[in-house]
């Protein structure tokens, strides 16, 4: 069961695997989670690399939210394997995810309006300052702002103030914030889930220039979405789940609509002559 | 009405925001337009009635009035801006204040400190369990902080009831009625106690992880959750401190009135509330300030004793105060409301 995943990804002429240079950044093997009777994962495997721009795509219940939150340390997976820089590794809550460079951006914003953008960028991680104060918790506001300016300022990210809450900004400039925070803090892989769902035409240009630039800095992103001009625009590699498993990985050159939602619902498979995952179990 | 300007400034690279930018900052919170208000009812009352409202004694008075009920909404102040709400303060004040009253006859020898030392951990003690009662129902069974709190502020005071067999204790050690009664360089001990009290809650809350979390919480708390901020065992310890000041409070309360005041508690959370809603603290959390809240405390204590002096009927401050908080809640919605339009 977990070895079909493999040969269901012998792809048409427009695909290759995963295998294109040196160790993925972080990799999932087998990977299955049930809820109850329930399978969300039947198998999956998936690799995200650095510098790259990876989108996980599939129709509504194929099982990416499940597979997100099993990468970013919310659930553990029922069976299956996760490797980060290629040495096995157990997420038991996202605070190790994150111990290991891994941040997920959600889809609904995940930031504090009532706080300024500085607040936001540190939120649980405060600094404070040196020696004894530090100790009784005292901020270093100083150092939390002008670390914060430095990461807009490398993310191309202008806010109209630093010093007023956040809730003075746009919708668009909400999300860079959390966007930027993610960036920050990401050593290896940021998870962005449906980053732009809640944007107009302007800010979802303006963030998927923002997800490339994250992608320059050298690490992983891994971008869930559902839109799929979003995906072909920004994305290096796709990686399609259909009913629990993945059933391709695209690489995108000249990837269109149709192949996506082709490779999404199954139609591609007939196409390549490709049997039905249900049938090959 | 564009989404983002075409060419937005760079953000400052200056580490803190420049002089200015904090100037306006500070001018256009509700703190400060309170702060006015304040400023303008006391010059109102000195100059009309020069020779008692701005009397020593008179003023001594005012902040001797406000010290107790300082304490309380300090201790209010971080459970609002983390929005959650306490209705118990009150009973919890009571109950504090009957429990340490009884171990402080059992200790016996009246004058000494000892004595109210131990009163002092015993009210402390209760004041926090009564907080952590009210923390648990809150963040473990998820009852509401209205629900909980109403169910506690009826629990605690029918247990100080009990306790006491239905009347006041009024044998309080000396060494306490000394302290409530006492100055220092002419200054109350009791307003000097509730000053240091809302020093150290201004710094822990404006200054500290603490209390950065404690905005954080009351802001967005699943945002806080996913950021890693234990936001139930923040919110436990919030109501702890809330109960801690209560029992604080109950010391103080018993210094100044030597007996255990049963009955006189009633209206202490909807005056803390009162207060802190008036000092520019949101209902929906997130937002709020200590100095605020002193302005919040002391705007009714001068309304009532200016009102007093003038010959005006006091029940007018009860009517004023009524209106003059929903028009504070209503100024800072459209305040609010334009600035998240931008």
């Amino acid at each position: 069961m977990v070895g079909e995943g493999d040969t269901l990804m012998t792809m048409p002429p427009t695909t290759q695997s995963t295998s294109r240079h040196g160790t993925p950044i972080l990799q999932a093997r087998g990977i299955t989670k049930r809820f109850g009777h329930v399978e969300a994962l039947r198998g999956v495997d998936f690799d995200a690399h650095a510098g790259e721009i990876t989108a996980l795509i599939g129709d509504n219940g194929a099982g990416k939210s499940t597979m997100v939150k099993i990468l970013s340390g919310v659930y553990a997976p029922t069976s299956g394997e996760l490797l980060v820089d290629g040495a096995p590794v157990r997420f038991g809550s996202p605070a190790d995810a994150h111990a290991l460079g891994i941040e997920t951006v959600y889809q609904d914003l995940s930031v504090c309006p009532d706080l300024n953008p500085s607040a936001n960028m540190y939120m649980g991680r405060e600094a404070v300052l040196p020696g004894l104060l530090g100790k009784l918790g005292f901020l270093d506001n100083a150092t939390m702002r002008r670390e914060s300016a430095v990461a807009f300022k490398r993310l191309k990210v202008a806010l109209k103030d630093m010093d007023a809450p956040i809730a003075s900004l746009s919708g668009g400039q909400r999300q860079s914030v959390a966007i930027c925070r993610s960036a920050m803090w990401a050593k290896r892989v940021v998870f962005m889930d449906e980053p732009t769902a809640a944007l107009g035409v302007v800010q979802t240009a303006r963030t998927l220039d923002l997800v490339r630039r994250i992608r320059d800095t050298g690490v992983a992103v891994v971008l869930i979405s559902h839109n799929m001009r979003d995906v072909i625009q920004v994305a290096d590699t796709v990686e399609v789940l259909r009913l629990g498993r993945r059933i391709a990985s695209l690489r995108n050159d000249g990837l269109t609509v149709q192949d996506l939602v082709g490779a999404m619902t199954g139609a591609l498979d007939a196409e390549a002559g490709l049997v039905e995952p249900e049938v090959a179990a | 009405m564009s989404d983002i300007p075409v060419s937005a400034p760079a953000p400052s690279m200056d580490d803190l925001p420049d002089f200015s930018t904090r100037v306006r900052g500070a001018v256009s919170s509700s703190p400060f337009y309170m702060g006015v208000v304040l400023l303008l009812l006391v010059a109102f009352f000195s100059f009309t009635h020069p020779a008692t409202f701005a009397s020593s004694f008179n003023v001594r008075n005012i902040f001797l009035d406000a010290s107790v009920l300082l304490v309380l909404a300090v201790g209010t102040t971080y459970i609002m801006i983390a929005g959650g709400f306490d209705l118990s303060i009150g009973s919890v004040l009571v109950f504090s204040g009957v429990a340490a009253a009884q171990v402080m006859l059992m200790v016996g020898s009246t004058d000494n400190l000892g004595t109210v030392a131990i009163g002092f951990i015993v009210a402390l003690a209760s004041g926090a369990a009564w907080g952590a009662f009210n923390g648990f129902c809150i963040t473990r069974l998820r009852v509401s902080a209205l629900i909980s709190t109403l169910g506690s502020m009826g629990a605690a005071l029918g247990a100080a009831y009990l306790l006491s067999d239905g009347s006041d204790i009024r044998t309080v050690p000396d060494a306490l009625i000394a302290l409530g009664h006492g100055t220092v360089g002419g200054v109350p001990w009791l307003v000097v106690i509730a000053a240091l009290v809302t020093l150290v809650g201004g710094v822990v809350l404006h200054m500290t992880v603490f209390g950065r979390h404690t905005f954080l919480v009351g802001s967005n708390p699943e945002a806080s959750r996913r950021a890693g901020i234990n936001v139930s065992r923040h919110l436990l310890k919030l109501y702890m401190l809330s109960g801690l000041l209560a029992g604080f409070a109950a010391m103080l309360s018993l210094g100044r009135f030597s007996t255990t005041t049963l009955e006189g508690h009633a209206n202490d959370p909807l005056e803390a509330i009162t207060a802190v809603v008036l000092g520019g603290t949101a209902l929906t959390g997130g937002r709020g300030s200590i100095i605020g809240t002193v302005v919040g405390v002391f705007i009714p204590a001068v309304l009532a004793n200016g009102f007093i002096i003038m010959g005006v009927q006091p029940f007018w401050q009860m009517v004023v105060i009524g209106f003059v908080v929903i028009a504070a809640v209503y100024a800072d919605q459209i305040k609010r409301g334009r600035g998240e339009r931008l």
